[in-house]
């Protein structure tokens, strides 16, 4: 496959949210405004891109019995380590994400793609994985909290267009089911035309 | 298997032990800058790190910090989706509220969360509680609560209520229990 394609690949035939519905918890619960979707993304895509890196040199060498363990362990390092620079560096964001940055450790999506691609290609193919996947959830979380933001508070990404209150519920958690299942269609349906 | 378990643990072991010390002072000014900002927000300007003090009212501790024009207490009660946190700067000898800052809340957007705007919490601006009383309008005082979110309303102005107690307690004036709202 080309590279490019490694990227594409995984923002929109393997779109993790909307075509494998992956590692919903956090796109369901962050995404109530845009920009707090944009900023889970790209933590998400770089835990995605470190450890399908790191996972791609161990694995010829660990055993698969521990494999696993040795994943997760991987996994949830580089989320310490993000959590440490968040609190450290951008301390308002890592309050808005806060339990859901912790949370990164257990979502399909990372340990998802360390199985079924990062331990059986090569470094730079996983990274370009890596890439594309976190791009495609980045972009489906952003999208997610626009719509969101639109309905429920009349604004994008802070920017106030429609004054007073939006539409409650879009900023609670039904409107996050609803909004996520419109999307999938539309987004599915779009996959199937071409 | 139990050597590569060990070499992948040890790895990341390191990896982490690195990034604490890295990041343990960025963390520990983030944290001191988050409360002088909150303090600068519900107290007349001051100077340096105020110290973390507490005072006991009751059977409730309440953690505080003294500049020299108050008192900023927080204060902790139920709110209508869990814990109701506030900041509440005091000052002189009557006690009068300066200004309040909400630090964390778990309220229902739209509805309670409005309590963080200032169109809220304006009111509480140099409020005496010996001239207002320190209750919502439904309850017989002088709050105006929010509308629809009269919950809210009542824990926010309980924690007020409270912090002031504190207040008297810290000026050593008082001898009585906050109230709670279980």
């Amino acid at each position: 496959m080309s590279k490019l394609g490694l990227i594409t690949k995984g923002f929109v035939k393997d779109n993790p949210t909307f075509v494998l519905v992956l590692g919903m918890c956090p796109t369901l619960a962050t995404t109530t405004s845009a920009m707090n979707g944009l900023e889970m993304g790209l933590a998400t895509m770089f835990v995605l891109i470190l450890s399908n890196i790191v996972i791609s040199l161990v694995a010829p060498v660990v055993p698969d019995k521990v494999r696993i363990p040795v994943y997760i362990v991987i996994i949830a390092t580089f989320v310490t380590v993000l959590q440490l620079c968040m609190q450290a560096f951008v301390p308002d964001v890592y309050e808005t994400l806060g339990l859901f940055i912790p949370l990164i450790v257990v979502n399909c999506i990372v340990l998802g793609r360390a199985e079924a691609f990062a331990n059986k290609n090569s470094v730079g193919d996983s990274a370009l994985d890596g890439i594309g996947v976190g791009l495609g959830f980045t972009m489906s979380l952003t999208v997610i909290g626009i719509v969101r933001e639109i309905l429920g508070s009349g604004s994008v990404f802070g920017w106030k267009f429609i004054p007073g209150d939006g539409i409650l519920a879009f900023v609670m958690a039904p409107g996050a089911f609803m909004v996520l299942g419109y999307l999938m269609v539309l987004f599915n349906k779009y996959l199937a035309k071409k | 298997m139990l050597l590569c378990l060990t070499a992948v643990c040890l790895f990341c072991s390191a990896i982490l032990a690195v990034t604490y010390a890295v990041t343990l002072d960025p963390i520990a000014e983030a944290s001191q800058a988050k409360t002088n900002a909150s303090i600068a927000r519900v107290l007349p300007a001051f100077s340096g790190n105020p110290e973390l003090l507490s005072v006991k009212v009751g059977d409730v501790e309440y953690p505080y910090y003294k500049t020299e024009s108050g008192v900023a207490v927080l204060s902790t009660v139920n709110g209508f989706g869990g814990p109701l946190s506030l900041m509440v700067g005091i000052t002189g000898e009557t006690p009068e509220v300066f200004n309040t800052v909400v630090l964390s809340h778990s309220e229902t957007p739209g509805l309670g969360a409005k309590c963080v705007s200032e169109d809220f919490s304006a009111q509480f601006k140099g409020w005496n509680p010996e001239q207002k009383k320190l209750q919502v309008s439904k309850d017989g005082g002088d709050v105006d609560a929010i509308t629809a979110s009269t919950i809210t309303s009542r824990a926010y102005t309980l924690a007020i209520a409270n912090a002031v107690e504190a207040y008297k307690a810290i000026a050593g004036t008082n001898e009585e229990g906050g109230q709670d709202n279980e």
